[in-house]
């Protein structure tokens, strides 16, 4: 009989000490973030698709040595590039030389496995990994980054 | 004659509005609960704090098609919701809101309540047998077993309150307990001692016979998919939903009524429907702060629960009371 009621009491009791926890609970500040209203700050390290990096003058930092696309293990990353003649000075006299200008950075996302080796590879800091998680589309064409439009569309 | 139909017309229609308002607008308030409990802000996005919601999902569900599943019985499929939605609003007839707001007024009117609240049983069996499908018969049997099991203590409660009394007038009731806090019913006085037991009692009931949490065996999501009410689509659903919110707010009418001096202010002051509403709002948050508080219990332990501890502890205090009664 005494365990009977003891039971009772202590199951009364247990159920009285969860209500006290959440009713605390209801006065506490809420901990989510109405997604698309707010974001969160991305962290450090999250790997997104590759951005390419610019220099003080806005363009590009990349020399199209072609590193990145050598060292892609799924052959997404796909660039080309021209000769353009600058002046430079040397010794006093000025001499034209030749130089290489990025004029395309395709990346096909699709394939790529970020495994960041084309960051790797990079001798010159010209591609980061980006912090673009909202991707989402149901064509496979919206994943063929153009990533110097990007750059451009970033800086206008 | 043309005046009293007429009364009558209107006072269906004012319990339809007040059971249908009550309705949509405590399952934002339960989904808000909900949020405030979880560290979420529950629905925000329509209108302030959330406020169109329950318009937006009413439409929702009114736009939508109504299915009836092959081989379920058609006539029991459709007429289950109704039968659901049907006593909810009868029993908002009979419920005194203060002295002068009260649809219709009997002298059986705890009979009446009762006697509706049981139909609820039926709606739920007939829903889960009805459209033929094996989840929705092993929640109404869950259901079903529930409800007899806990109508039992419930009504031994009342009939310890009854006898109390002396009348079965929900008004008779109230006024039994006008003056003040230390004359309500749920204070142990000298011919009831175990009156606070009894409350105990007629709310775990309560909660049991409105089919919540943590007493919601037949809609256990996690076993049954949606229990009985697992073929209701649109609308068909949408009376359920309703249906279950009437039934909180007439449960916590009744506790008012029967426990907490109904429209009586706990000082003796200026008794009114505000003291009636305050109280049942008070008691609708606390059905859903238990909602949220607690798991869903075995059907084993629930009825172990009715028929080991609640019965016999009403049955000792009706004795109790009967006996004390004889004295005093």
């Amino acid at each position: 009989m005494g365990a009977y009621f003891s039971e009772i009491f202590l199951g009364l009791k247990s159920l009285a000490i969860g209500l006290g926890i959440t009713f605390r609970e209801f006065f506490k500040p809420v901990v989510t973030v109405p997604y698309p209203y707010k974001t969160l700050k991305m962290c450090e390290r999250y790997r997104g698709h590759i951005e390419l990096v610019e220099n003080e003058e806005g363009t590009p930092k990349c020399i199209a040595c072609g590193m990145c696309q050598r060292a892609c293990p799924s052959g997404c990353i796909s660039l080309a590039s021209k000769s353009v003649a600058y002046e430079v000075e040397v010794k006093g006299e000025m001499k034209t030389k030749k130089k290489k200008v990025l004029t395309k950075y395709d990346l096909n996302f699709t394939t790529c496995s970020l495994c960041g080796q084309c960051i790797e590879s990079c001798n010159f800091d010209a591609i980061v990994f980006s912090k673009e998680y909202n991707l989402a589309s149901s064509r496979k064409e919206d994943f063929h980054f153009d990533l110097l439009n990007r750059l451009k569309e970033r800086n206008s | 004659m043309s005046l009293t139909i007429l009364n009558a017309i209107i006072a269906v229609v004012a319990a339809i509005a007040f059971a249908a308002v009550n309705a949509a607008y405590l399952v934002w308030a339960e989904r808000r609960g909900a949020g405030r409990i979880q560290r979420r802000p529950g629905p925000n996005v329509n209108g302030p704090f959330g406020l169109l919601q329950p318009p937006a999902d009413g439409i929702k569900l009114m736009a939508k098609q109504l299915v009836i599943p092959g081989g379920a019985d058609k006539a029991l499929f459709m007429v289950a919701p109704v039968l659901a939605m049907v006593p909810a609003i009868m029993s908002f007839v009979t419920i005194p809101f203060s002295e002068n707001i009260v649809a219709r007024s009997m002298n059986i009117g705890v009979l009446m309540i009762f006697s509706f609240a049981s139909l609820g049983a039926m709606a739920i069996l007939l829903a889960g047998w009805g459209s033929r499908n094996k989840y929705g018969v092993m929640a109404s049997v869950r259901a079903v077993s529930q409800n007899i099991s806990y109508e039992i203590p419930m009504l031994i409660t009342v009939i310890t309150i009854v006898m109390m009394t002396g009348s079965m007038d929900l008004e008779q009731l109230v006024a039994a307990q006008a003056g003040g806090i230390w004359n309500w019913n749920l204070i142990p006085s000298l011919s009831s001692p175990l009156m606070p037991v009894s409350f105990l009692i007629f709310f775990i009931c309560s909660l049991a016979e409105t089919n919540r949490a943590p007493f919601d065996l037949g809609e256990a999501e996690s076993e049954l998919v949606a229990g009985f009410h697992t073929e209701y689509g649109s609308m068909g659903f949408g009376l359920f939903f309703m249906a279950e919110y009437a039934n909180i707010v007439i449960g916590a009418s009744l506790i008012t009524i029967l426990f907490l001096g109904g429209w009586d202010c706990p000082l003796g002051l200026f008794p009114g429907v505000w003291w009636f509403l305050l109280k049942i709002y008070l008691l609708i948050f606390s059905f859903i702060w238990i909602r949220w508080t607690f798991p869903r219990t075995t059907i084993y332990g629930l009825l172990n629960l009715s028929w080991k501890i609640l019965i016999p502890i009403s049955l000792f205090n009706l004795l109790l009371t009967a006996g004390l009664l004889k004295v005093f």
